[in-house]
């Protein structure tokens, strides 16, 4: 069984200094009720590793704009400003990676893998200071996997085992993200007994699930 | 850009595209391409947000929060259509089962290399999912303004922005010409109807190869 806890109380265990793999596209699928309550307890000096920084009022972004964000693991900074100009202030530290890249670095960690090869990046500044190897002919850059502390996710519905289905394409990261979480909170729009949920709508097994909570409920 | 333009754009992107083709458009100008599919051509568009079979934009009143595309604007989902995580879509586009990706660019040069994802200094969005897709996609297309606002060329000798991939580009599309790498250099295949090959030539700083005949589009 999954603990069902409140969103304050998954905020009040998250520690400043945390890394945090967010689940989410652009906001889409992104845990907004947890993100309120990390921005409402003032949890800061965070690392977040995440698809895009979203917008300043939505998702990510809103740990962004309340200077809670450190550090960040992301691919897309572009629908932003706030970010952009705490990088260029200096006040954020940013790795760029590609999106692609990114999902199997963060899958690798919760797969018990040290990395992935990939070809993507090749020739670009992406390479520098990487190892890369030759399989069958070809290069790849070595990507190490990247850890995180907790996964904080998005999905529709969750069994009292804390198995998931998605909703469309808010899904993206949020099943890759829960798998590398040491711990995994997932927010969810509704909370289901099990044998509830049909086994092949399943889309994240509840191994990789420790705490559920209801979106909304603060 | 003026709306003729981009239709025009548009419509000889939608040329390349082949019945059963697996595509994914970039944001902006490539998206273009949808409102000239030829009938009789069914091409199965990817979102790299975790979809395929993205179907036009629905009507004010029913958009879905959870159906959104890789630039978070709402869409439908044709029959036929599928969802999945980020990195089986990553799977899709790096491993090789995408037939066509459209990109814009900040710019592209005659080695068939790629700049669209910074501006050192200036403006940096980050590469999103765009290096995947142009190192996997079966074959590149690059959509763009032939000059940038200034009147500057924006089709190269070499880029000199931070590249997305180098040596993938195999066709690129602007409002003045089709242009295609091959092995005898970057081919101006095309121009657009009402420009002489100088006017293409002045306005392209990578050296064109001039083929005998070149059509217009």
């Amino acid at each position: 069984m999954v603990k069902q806890i409140t969103a304050a109380e998954a905020a009040a265990m998250i520690k400043p200094g945390s890394r945090l793999a967010i689940g989410g596209f652009l906001a889409a699928g992104a845990p907004e009720t947890i993100i309120d309550a990390l921005v409402e307890k003032n949890i800061g000096d965070l690392h977040i590793i995440v698809i895009a920084s979203d917008w300043e009022d939505r998702g990510v972004g809103k740990l962004v704009v309340n200077r809670l964000v450190k550090s960040a693991q992301v691919s897309h900074l572009g629908t932003n400003k706030a970010i952009q100009a705490q990088m260029n202030a200096g006040e954020i530290q940013i790795e760029l990676v590609p999106q692609g890249t990114l999902m199997e670095r963060v899958r690798a960690f919760g797969a018990g893998l040290g990395g992935v090869l990939t070809p993507t990046g090749l020739g670009t500044v992406v390479e520098e200071g990487k190892q890369i190897v030759k399989v069958d002919g070809k290069d790849y850059i070595i990507e190490p996997a990247i850890a995180s502390d907790f996964a904080i996710i998005r999905a529709h519905k969750a069994d009292k085992l804390g198995n998931l289905t998605f909703s469309k394409t808010s899904r993206n990261s949020n099943p890759i993200m829960a798998m590398a979480g040491k711990i995994t909170i997932a927010e969810v729009d509704e909370i289901v007994e099990i044998g509830e949920l049909d086994p092949e709508q399943v889309c994240c097994p509840g191994v990789f699930v420790n705490y559920i909570l209801k979106t909304g409920e603060v | 850009m003026a709306n003729d333009k981009r239709s025009m754009i548009g419509a000889r992107i939608a040329k390349e595209l082949k019945d059963g083709d697996y595509v994914n458009l970039g944001i902006g100008l490539p998206t273009e391409a949808v409102n000239h599919i030829p009938p009789g051509v069914h091409v199965v568009f990817q979102s790299e947000n975790g979809m395929l079979g993205v179907g036009p934009n629905p009507p004010a009143g029913s958009e879905d929060k959870d159906l959104v595309n890789a630039g978070g604007g709402y869409i439908t989902a044709l029959p036929g259509a599928s969802y999945f995580d980020s990195a089986t879509s990553f799977a899709i586009i790096r491993g090789g089962h995408i037939d066509i990706t459209v990109l814009g660019a900040l710019q592209v040069d005659q080695e068939g290399n790629l700049a669209n994802w910074m501006i050192p200094g200036k403006m940096v969005p980050g590469m999103g999912g765009a290096m995947d897709l142009v190192t996997g996609a079966k074959k590149v297309i690059v959509a763009m303004e032939h000059c940038d606002k200034y009147g500057n060329p924006k089709v190269l000798k070499k880029c000199n922005l931070p590249l997305t991939a180098k040596g993938k580009v195999s066709v690129i599309i602007t409002d003045m010409a089709v242009m295609e790498l091959r092995e005898e250099g970057l081919v101006l295949c095309e121009i657009a109807e009402g420009l002489t090959v100088e006017e293409v030539v002045q306005a392209t700083e990578a050296d064109l190869v001039i083929p005998c005949v070149i059509n217009r589009f």
